[in-house]
């Protein structure tokens, strides 16, 4: 009796443990299912580098979308990455203790606010003093665009960034902190040239993982980027990601739009997949 | 005596003006970590100034119409959506922790590829996620937008999430416990959730926290699952709106700023609660 | 005219007293030798020369530390200091690049970027080290891959290249095989022609063997100081007798 029970959860426990080796497959399933054939029926090249999306005219080219996502996400990276690094170097080796404290939460609470909130920020604080950038240097521009869209997704991936870095600047042995020291090097110094690049591919792994919040976050970017669904023109202009493709037009697409959303989807798993190999590669060079 | 090995002010102003790079990248590092902050403590303070005074009784009215664009159902609805996911979610995830980390052999292959896809889930964005639900819960098991598919969906959402501090939590306690069991001629199933399980408790509980986290501030993964009725639903197959997604509406919507801005300070509110909670439920973790 | 002169040294770490007034004159170009079991002050003392003990939180100094006559808790910048002394740690520690890069870290540190200059630096140091034939080809290579006597040696040379005039070293061979040991302690004795060492060791015969001056340190205090024939054939103190037949310690 008593072994029965065992047995019983021992196999409950097992189901359990497959639930996500369930999810994965389907998702995968159902993705590639609903959208892979759409990319048959449109062709694969028309779509990945056709450059106009015109779903009434049966054009379903996602290339501006796809230049779009990388884009901003480049942007993201090139605001935010910078000032994430040497945040965490501050937090791990320069902060004093009663600061840090302070510092800890609030890199928690950024990484907590949700991506809405972040959107409507950008939307009445960020948008406007862009838009006057724009009129003041006659840019054409409303306010939304890539540059927009860039500065608050880098906000947005600080603390991913920081906090991952953080780890890997905290696991780097205090021998070579010391050993440098020792050598008349400064406090600066030793940190900068001894122990950041001792922990060069945590910092990677953290980059990377930032990229792919960038390249999948969609509320934030849908209220700021302005969702043109051409080519990127400019800094200034508008421009629409992968993402924000899909939750715009969801909504009232039927049929081969409906199917050709969905391989959007695919293309951005895809991406994210390969981000996501990238990330357990370089976590692995770690250790 | 005063001590003499903590270098004063005067020391260190000297030794910077020997080394400007020294001085340089301190100043670097300063700064960035003053944008990180500024950039939050502007964020929040903007919000809170501009939507405070807007958190007017009506926005808290039972139905949602046009004129009051209440928000109580939204809050409700994220209530219940929270707990729906949880009540998915959570057992399995812990069972899943429990079998990977008391009865999983090392080296099994499982393990392995549990590890691997759970980390999968975890990078995937929750658009993806939306689109998934459209196409199984809504579509292919033909719940249509409701508040189950949207639970389901962000159910799939969290597993990793609790999973991962669940196995975290059981892998810190400490083997004697175990053997100690094992020891009496307790069985595996017993030392589990009689000793092993309760001394986890506030590490899995940490895992929760994340998830609900998670939870409130979603909104891509539900705008096609669960939909936007701004309403209290009145069955399991009924659609909702949590408050991230009525928050969007209403910004997108460009008639209700004031509304969002109090929307915006009643999400900003929970957010802090939950990192509050979850701050002081890690010193409790680390004390033991 | 001597080369550390240590007066009334006291040191905390919060209330544990660790060096109860020191007081220690240490000659130039000898090896002074630091023994006394565990947890004695030895490391302290050895770390208070180059103010390594700054990085310890709660670690409190009062008293008088002369270098040459300068006293390095004065107005001395600390970096310069730590150029002036150099210190070789117990585990060899190098750092995770190049051979090349690990010597020439030091004086990159400190200005020096010459391409010639540094190759002299690199060579120089690592023949002083007594290791350049050993990896004169493989300079651009990890230094991580070296053996933990190479790393030592490698450590010792990374000391050298930054022209310091003290060394100090921390149980330098506690990590390492007889072999690589006897090859440190040879590379000591040639050292101390050019430079001041000063060495913590465990080793009763190491000491015995290498050194020129022996200070015996129990529980924070010295107990004897003096050349290390007499010290070790003659003890003055009932105590240093005691630990150096192997009474206690």
């Amino acid at each position: 009796m008593k072994d029965m029970k065992e047995t019983i959860m021992k196999i409950i426990f097992l189901i359990s443990a497959c639930a996500s080796i369930l999810a994965v497959a389907l998702i995968c399933i159902f993705l590639f299912a609903n959208g892979v054939p759409a990319i048959g029926k449109i062709g694969a090249g028309e779509f990945l580098l056709g450059k106009t999306w015109r779903p009434n005219n049966n054009l379903f080219g996602i290339f501006p979308m796809i230049l779009g996502s990388i884009y901003v996400t480049a942007g993201a990276i090139i605001a935010g990455v910078p000032i994430g690094i040497l945040t965490a170097i501050f937090m791990a080796k320069f902060c004093p203790k009663w600061l840090y404290r302070f510092m800890k939460p609030a890199v928690d609470l950024l990484a907590g606010i949700p991506s809405v909130v972040y959107g409507f920020f950008g939307l009445v604080v960020m948008v406007p003093l862009v838009r006057q950038f724009c009129r003041a240097f006659e840019l054409n521009g409303n306010g939304s665009s890539i540059f927009t869209a860039s500065l608050l997704l880098g906000i947005m991936i600080l603390p991913t960034v920081i906090g991952v870095s953080e780890a890997a600047i905290r696991a780097v042995p205090d021998q070579y902190y010391e050993g440098a020291l020792a050598l008349g090097a400064t406090h600066e110094r030793s940190v900068f040239f001894t122990v950041f690049p001792a922990a060069k591919s945590g910092i990677m792994a953290a980059v990377v993982l930032g990229v792919g919040r960038a390249i999948g976050e969609t509320m934030a970017v849908i209220m700021i980027a302005g969702n043109q669904p051409r080519m990127p023109k400019g800094l200034f202009e508008g421009v629409r990601t992968l993402t924000a493709n899909i939750v715009l037009e969801m909504g009232y697409a039927a049929d081969l739009h409906r199917e050709a959303l969905i391989a959007t989807a695919v293309v951005l798993f895809v991406f994210i997949l390969i981000i996501n190999l990238l990330f357990s590669l370089l976590k692995r060079r770690q250790k | 005596m005063q001590a003499m090995n903590k270098q004063t002010w005067k020391q260190k102003a000297k030794a910077y003006r020997s080394s400007p790079l020294s001085l340089f990248l301190l100043i670097l590092v300063a700064l960035a970590s003053l944008i990180t902050v500024c950039a939050l403590l502007f964020l929040i303070g903007y919000i809170m100034v501009k939507g405070i005074p807007n958190l007017t009784p009506s926005l808290f009215a039972w139905t949602y119409n046009t004129e009051n664009v209440s928000l109580l159902p939204a809050l409700i609805n994220t209530i219940l959506m929270t707990l729906l996911s949880l009540l998915i979610a959570g057992p399995l995830a812990i069972f899943a922790a429990i079998y990977l980390v008391e009865y999983a052999k090392r080296g099994n292959k499982l393990v392995e590829i549990v590890r691997v896809t759970a980390e999968t889930l975890t990078g995937i964005p929750s658009i993806v996620y939306g689109l998934f639900g459209l196409l199984f819960f809504v579509t292919t098991l033909k719940w249509g937008y409701s508040l189950l598919a949207g639970a389901f969906t962000l159910a799939i959402m969290i597993l990793p999430v609790i999973m991962r501090t669940t196995e975290e939590a059981l892998g810190s306690v400490p083997d004697t416990f175990r053997e100690g069991s094992f020891g009496l001629g307790a069985g595996r199933l017993r030392t589990v959730f009689v000793v092993v399980l309760p001394s986890a408790v506030p590490g899995i509980l940490s895992g929760v926290i994340l998830a609900i986290g998670r939870i409130v501030g979603e909104t891509a993964a539900l705008m096609y699952t669960a939909g936007t009725v701004a309403e209290v639903p009145s069955s399991l197959l009924s659609s909702t709106r949590t408050l991230s997604v009525h928050m969007y509406a209403l910004s997108s919507e460009g008639l209700y700023t004031d509304q969002a801005y109090a929307t915006a300070v009643v999400l900003l509110i929970i957010v802090l609660l939950i990192n509050w909670l979850s701050g002081a439920l890690a010193k409790k973790v680390k004390k033991g | 005219m001597d080369k550390f002169t240590i007066s009334n040294l006291d040191l905390y770490y919060d209330d544990f007293h660790a060096l109860k007034d020191v007081n220690l004159n240490l000659p130039p170009n000898e090896i002074t030798a630091f023994i006394g079991p565990s947890g004695c002050g030895k490391s302290t003392l050895l770390k208070s020369l180059n103010r390594m003990n700054d990085l310890v939180e709660g670690c409190r100094i009062t008293g008088k530390v002369l270098l040459d006559g300068e006293d390095i808790y004065g107005d001395m910048n600390v970096n310069h200091l730590r150029k002036r002394v150099g210190m070789v740690f117990q585990k060899p520690n190098p750092f995770p690049m190049s051979i090349y890069d690990n010597i020439a870290y030091g004086p990159r540190t400190h200005g020096i970027h010459s391409r010639a200059k540094l190759d002299d630096i690199v060579e120089k140091s690592l023949r002083d080290a007594a290791i350049w034939e050993e990896v004169k080809d493989r300079l651009k290579l990890s230094a991580l891959g070296m053996s933990g006597g190479q790393q030592q040696r490698l450590c010792i040379a990374r000391a050298l290249a930054v022209e310091p005039e003290v060394l100090l070293m921390d149980e330098p061979t506690s990590a390492l095989d007889p072999i690589s040991t006897s090859k440190i302690e040879d590379l000591a004795i040639e050292l101390k022609k050019d430079y001041t060492i000063i060495m913590v060791t465990h080793n009763m015969q190491q000491a015995a063997r290498i050194s020129d001056k022996t200070v015996f340190f129990l529980l924070g205090e010295v107990i004897e100081y003096g050349e290390t024939e007499q010290v070790f054939s003659v003890p003055n103190n009932k105590k240093t007798e005691d630990y150096i037949t192997g009474r206690f310690g």
